[in-house]
């Protein structure tokens, strides 16, 4: 993790300092210093959570232009299904996956077919004996970062299956090169078509030692009106889409878990929810659910911050969209048993344990000891004014300095008294 | 050594929705001592069960969580009724909850056994009309 690239990044120049996004990243991983907000490399999950919250635009997702993929002789895009729940009186998807091929792809495979193989591979996983329980979804990038940064009591849980995105870019390349012989693997470039900046990140670290598959991630909000534009000529279309209505249905909180038609399941969305319900895991008061899937997002991946369309509309587009379609169109192939190494992954990111004062336990006592102290003289309303999220954060942050002092913002110019 | 590290809640009786929450902030302070993932659940679900009861049989009451060296204990004291015959509460199942805690999804008579069966050591000290304290300890 030491040279972990991130896809959230500060435009400084629009930041006012206005502390609305300390009050909401979910790692506490945001401090205000001389005035603007800056954010630690070593918390950050790329959650996204303060883009979306900033009143003055300052946080944005960093993605690839659509021009970083001039490079590949052959070019292919992968749309999440969430791609499908943006436009307007949109009923068929092909329609949008015909206007991909005109803004220049070569080649379009859909990440809800691959989804609908993860589903059934899933379900098989879930046979095996002694399974760590509940299993954890592994496809929402931000949950597997806040699992080994907060939670890596439950890292065992994750499924180590990789998500839709990865395996739609393996079969989309073997398919490219079976199609065309002539192509070398590296003539091939692989574009995810992302709602949110963790996939950004995902695929530029090279996640738990796994090498991406996808070249390039554009953002949904970057690609969205060059696609309306083509999308409006009438030409003739190919017919494209390949997916049933469970893989689309990915795209929305729960769909992942109701596609695998098995009776104990979570679904939590939104990071203060996922919070919660990993805390609950962790305590062992989550009973008869054997599947967990988590999305950062509200409402799932339909509400990334990379979405254009209200996340709600979204989903009710998405339904309009699958309802004459089959559940599932994609399976593994026939004769095939067991889930195929290649689509498996090893071991989680390794992690710097971002809770923990010291690596000594005696030392820790000690640190704890004067942040408690310092807490104690602090007002403890988590104003923020100070630069850190909350009080207790603040003292926090001055024991890891070594620094034996706080200072508050209200208590200098007598706002408020201080604690008796 | 340090001088032991106290933490100290007031457990507030008269609200269901809250309890449980001492035992969080326990938790997430003892994640930052790097204690073993073990220890942490041990000694939160034991402190859970026992805030827990605080709130539905004795209106409340205090939670002391003492983390030494070798050892933590935590320290449950209440004025509530007090607890008429210690060995039958401690079995499995038994519980003097009303109907309407049960429908919160409380009562289901384990708090005791849980408790036990989480520390290392437990004792219940209790006085009828006085109150109940619980200590319990858990080596590291
Ligand atoms: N702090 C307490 N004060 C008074 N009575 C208690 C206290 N803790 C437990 N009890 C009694 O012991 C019984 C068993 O407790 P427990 O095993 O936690 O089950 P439950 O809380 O589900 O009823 C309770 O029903 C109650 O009658
Ligand atoms: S929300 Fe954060 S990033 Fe946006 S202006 Fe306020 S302090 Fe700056
Ligand atoms: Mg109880």
């Amino acid at each position: 993790m030491e040279s972990y690239e991130h896809s959230v990044l500060l435009d400084r120049q629009k930041c006012t300092g206005c502390t609305t996004c300390l009050h909401h990243c979910p790692t506490e991983a945001i401090r205000i210093i001389n005035g603007h907000a800056v954010i630690s490399q070593n918390r950050c999950i790329d959650c996204g959570e303060c883009i979306r919250r900033c009143p003055h635009n300052a946080k944005r997702a960093v993605s690839s232009p659509l021009e970083a993929m001039d490079r590949f002789r052959y070019k292919i895009a992968l749309p999440a299904p969430s791609l499908y729940g943006q436009f307007n009186n949109m009923d068929d998807v092909d329609y949008i996956l015909n206007g991909l091929l005109r803004l220049g792809f070569d080649d379009v495979f859909e990440v809800s077919k691959a989804a609908e193989l993860v589903t059934a591979y899933t379900r098989q996983y879930m046979k095996a004996e002694n399974l760590p329980v509940p299993l954890i979804s592994s496809a929402c990038p931000v949950i597997l970062r806040l699992i080994s940064l907060m939670y890596p009591m439950l890292e065992d849980n994750v499924l180590h299956l990789l998500p839709p995105m990865e395996v739609a870019a393996q079969l989309a390349r073997e398919r490219a090169l079976k199609q065309h012989p002539e192509l070398k693997p590296e003539d091939i470039g692989v574009c995810f078509i992302s709602p949110c900046p963790s996939k950004v990140s995902y695929v530029r670290n090279n996640f738990g030692g796994y090498k991406s598959q996808v070249d390039e991630v554009v953002a949904m909000n970057d690609i969205y009106f060059r696609l309306l534009d083509i999308m409006k000529r009438e030409d003739k279309m190919l017919s494209l889409s390949d997916s049933g209505m469970s893989g689309i249905s990915w795209a929305e909180s729960g769909g992942e878990s109701t596609a695998l038609l098995n009776e104990g399941y979570l679904a939590a969305d939104g990071i203060d929810n996922v919070c919660k319900v990993l805390e609950e895991i962790d305590n062992g008061t989550i009973q008869h659910v054997s599947f967990v899937e988590l999305n950062a997002c509200p409402a799932g991946c339909v509400g990334g911050v990379l979405t254009v369309q209200n996340p709600y509309i979204a989903k009710a587009r998405l339904r309009s969209i699958g309802r004459y379609l089959p559940l599932a169109l994609n399976f593994p192939p026939a004769g095939t048993d067991g889930i195929p190494k290649q689509y498996l992954f090893g071991d989680m990111p390794s992690y710097i344990p971002a809770a923990r004062l010291s690596e000594s336990y005696i030392e820790s006592i000690r640190m704890m000891g004067e942040i408690e102290r310092l807490r104690s003289t602090l007002p403890g309303i988590d104003c923020g004014a100070c630069g850190a999220p909350t009080c207790r954060a603040h003292a926090e942050d001055a024991v890891r300095q070594g620094i034996k002092t706080v200072s508050c913002p209200l208590q200098q110019t007598g706002q408020r008294e201080e604690k008796p | 050594m340090p001088e032991p590290l106290v933490f100290h809640f007031d457990v507030d009786g008269n609200d269901f929705t809250s309890a449980g929450t001492a035992s969080v902030t326990v938790k997430k302070n003892l994640r930052q001592l790097g204690l073993p993932s073990e220890v942490i659940k041990k000694l939160s679900i034991a402190m859970y069960e026992g805030e827990i009861n605080m709130v539905i049989h004795a209106d409340g009451g205090t939670a002391d969580v003492i983390v030494g060296e070798s050892y933590i204990d935590i320290i449950l004291a209440d004025h509530g009724p007090g607890i008429p015959n210690v060995e039958l509460a401690m079995q499995e199942g038994y519980s003097t909850a009303t109907a309407q805690i049960h429908s919160l999804g409380f009562g289901a008579g384990m708090g005791l056994p849980n408790m036990k069966r989480y520390s290392d050591e437990m004792t219940i000290d209790t006085r009828l009309n006085e109150g109940t304290t619980v200590k319990m300890r858990i080596y590291l």
